[in-house]
């Protein structure tokens, strides 16, 4: 150990023992990031009203109350479904609209590429009251359909920037061989060029789902009814109060990313 | 027909419009190429360009329904209001300082492991990153409230007598902001320092530099792009930012957005909530706008994935 810290970091670094700072605060940091989610873990087993940690006495009381509650079944259906049909239309639209940008050198691409990421820069508080206008005038508030609409133009920039990064990556000749062997561009397109960019529409796809599903904001505004989101529902519960419950639907959704990311991961792992 | 005789003259011409219709071709299959971008545009469009156009206008009409400058004139008048914008600009401002502060060192510790340390550190990066906000927002709420893990644990070992109020307030919206925001930080900022030449630092330490220097002389401005790009995108999410401030601050600290749904959601008032989301939308574009000039803004949109 005495010996490691006096080693230097790195060939032109200082030495281990000079750099134990940096070490300590990383591992706060780190502990910082990563604790606060993962405790809410065991806490939602706990049989308190109040959450503790380590809980006194472990129950399932909080996960029976949501699996139990018709309001909270009819609200984590929803953003299932809307998630599910935003990956499908949110995916081909922004991959095409992709390769679009990528192949035709015409002069207005910038402005082109702007519009379509503007979803991503514009206050998502703006999106969601001009979306709820939207969707008065075109009389489809509370339905699925809009929640689909809205949540597909936030998912869109997401598809665009990492199905576009893959194809600067890609080399299009490839696509051009095949073309000049007689095949049509899209038939090129589909057999050439989408199997070698596989993982980013993947990648892209998931990014859809998890994007409707998590998202609040605008769901707290076109959402509801028939048609409410887990995420319009919990944040109506964190500002009145701090319901056990919600420990338990975290956890639930802690679980989904987690195995979200491990299917990106898996699919990533395939590709190198 | 006549591109089909023989003569020189002929061939010329027939070369000058073949050329011409394949430059009409190439120009064609361009825009065709284009045209695959049209249904995520016409989607965005609809959606959100002409929603938006349409608030500008409402921002200008006042209570009697007549074209007036009466909510812009609030806004400037109402002490209110100029609180909120003070406030959010201190929230964005903070967070951002705060960022900068935590995941510098963060991200400059992982670009010196080797690969494999490195990706497992970068998952407590990501892990957060992926994880709902809400669930993040709602597990600093359980951690911070007063009957809360913090307080029960800074008691229990004598740090503090008295439970401190960490949420509900200013303190608990940084603290959760920072959180969700500081992976927008640390994703460009790493991928700077992994992009740097070592070679370089080999090069300063050579003539002499020491560590210290070396890294501020070089290593340091070479990772400021990165850096700025992950800035800007945490001061121009905070600028926006709704849900956390919302639960974390308690009505305590009022934000535009949250001034903006309460505007809708309480008092009905289209107007005023228009003009707070064009004032809004002009401060975000313009300091995008202004930040494009010193980098390419496409590489921070990228940077966070």
């Amino acid at each position: 150990m005495l010996k490691w810290l006096s080693q230097p970091a790195t060939e032109t670094q200082v030495s281990h023992g000079s750099r134990l700072w940096l070490y300590i605060l990383v591992t706060i940091i780190m502990v910082l990031l990563v604790a606060p989610t993962l405790i809410v873990i065991p806490m939602s087993f706990s049989d308190s009203q109040y959450l503790e940690f380590p809980p006194e006495i472990w129950s399932t009381r909080w996960y029976q109350n949501y699996f139990g509650s018709d309001e909270w079944m009819l609200a984590t259906r929803t953003p299932f479904k809307a998630a599910f049909l935003t990956m499908l239309v949110a995916t081909p639209i922004g991959v095409i609209a992709a390769y679009g940008l990528h192949t035709s050198r015409v002069p207005f691409i910038r402005l082109a590429f702007v519009t379509l990421i503007m979803p991503m820069m514009v206050p998502v508080v703006l999106v969601a009251i001009g979306a709820f206008y939207a969707f008065v005038k075109l009389k489809v508030l509370y339905t699925l359909s809009s929640l689909v609409l809205a949540h597909t133009i936030m998912a869109v920039p997401l598809v665009l920037i990492v199905t576009g990064a893959a194809l600067k990556s890609y080399d299009m000749n490839q696509e051009n061989a095949a073309r000049s062997l007689g095949a049509p561009r899209w038939k090129a397109f589909l057999t050439i060029t989408l199997p070698q960019i596989r993982f980013a529409v993947v990648t892209s796809a998931l990014l859809s789902f998890l994007t409707s599903f998590d998202e609040v904001v605008i769901a707290m505004f076109i959402s509801g009814g028939d048609n409410p989101t887990l995420t319009r529902n919990m944040f109506n519960a964190l500002r009145d109060q701090i319901d056990p419950t919600i420990a338990s639907i975290s956890t639930i959704m802690i679980l989904i990313t987690t195995l979200m990311m491990v299917l990106a991961q898996l699919f990533g792992r395939e590709r190198s | 027909m006549t591109n089909n005789s023989l003569s020189t003259h002929g061939q010329k011409t027939r070369d000058g419009n073949n050329a011409k219709e394949l430059r009409r071709d190439e120009l064609l299959e361009r825009l065709r190429l284009f045209g695959l971008s049209s249904p995520a545009l016409i989607f965005v469009l609809f959606i959100l360009v002409i929603p938006v156009g349409w608030l500008f206008f409402v921002s200008f009409i006042g209570a009697d329904g007549t074209f007036s400058m009466e909510n812009y004139e609030r806004m400037i008048r109402s002490k209110a209001y100029g609180r909120i914008f003070r406030t959010t600009f201190e929230v964005s401002f903070l967070t951002t300082v705060l960022c900068i502060l935590i995941g510098y060192p963060l991200a400059y510790f992982m670009s010196q492991l080797p690969r494999r340390l490195a990706n497992i550190c970068m998952i407590t990066v990501l892990l957060p990153f992926w994880t709902s906000l809400l669930v993040r927002t709602y597990a600093w709420l359980v951690l911070l409230q007063k009957r809360g893990l913090v307080n029960d644990w800074a008691i229990s070992l004598g740090l503090w007598e008295e439970p401190i109020k960490f949420v509900h307030n200013l303190n608990g919206t940084l603290i959760g902001m920072v959180h969700i925001m500081l992976p927008f930080l640390i994703l460009p900022t790493y991928g700077a320092m992994k992009a740097i030449d070592k070679d370089y630092l080999k090069a300063a330490s050579n003539l002499g530099a020491s560590p210290v220097r070396s890294f501020w002389t070089v290593f340091f401005p070479l990772t400021t792009p990165g850096l700025f790009a992950g800035s800007l995108m945490v001061f121009v999410l905070c600028l926006g930012f709704f849900v956390t401030p919302a639960v974390l601050g308690g009505g305590k600290v009022i934000l535009v957005s949250m001034k903006i749904v309460s505007n809708i959601e309480l008092f009905v008032n289209w107007g005023a909530a228009s003009a707070l989301g064009v004032v809004l939308l002009v401060i975000t574009m313009a300091t995008l706008w202004i930040a494009s000039r010193f980098l390419n803004l496409q590489n921070v949109v990228g940077g966070g994935h």
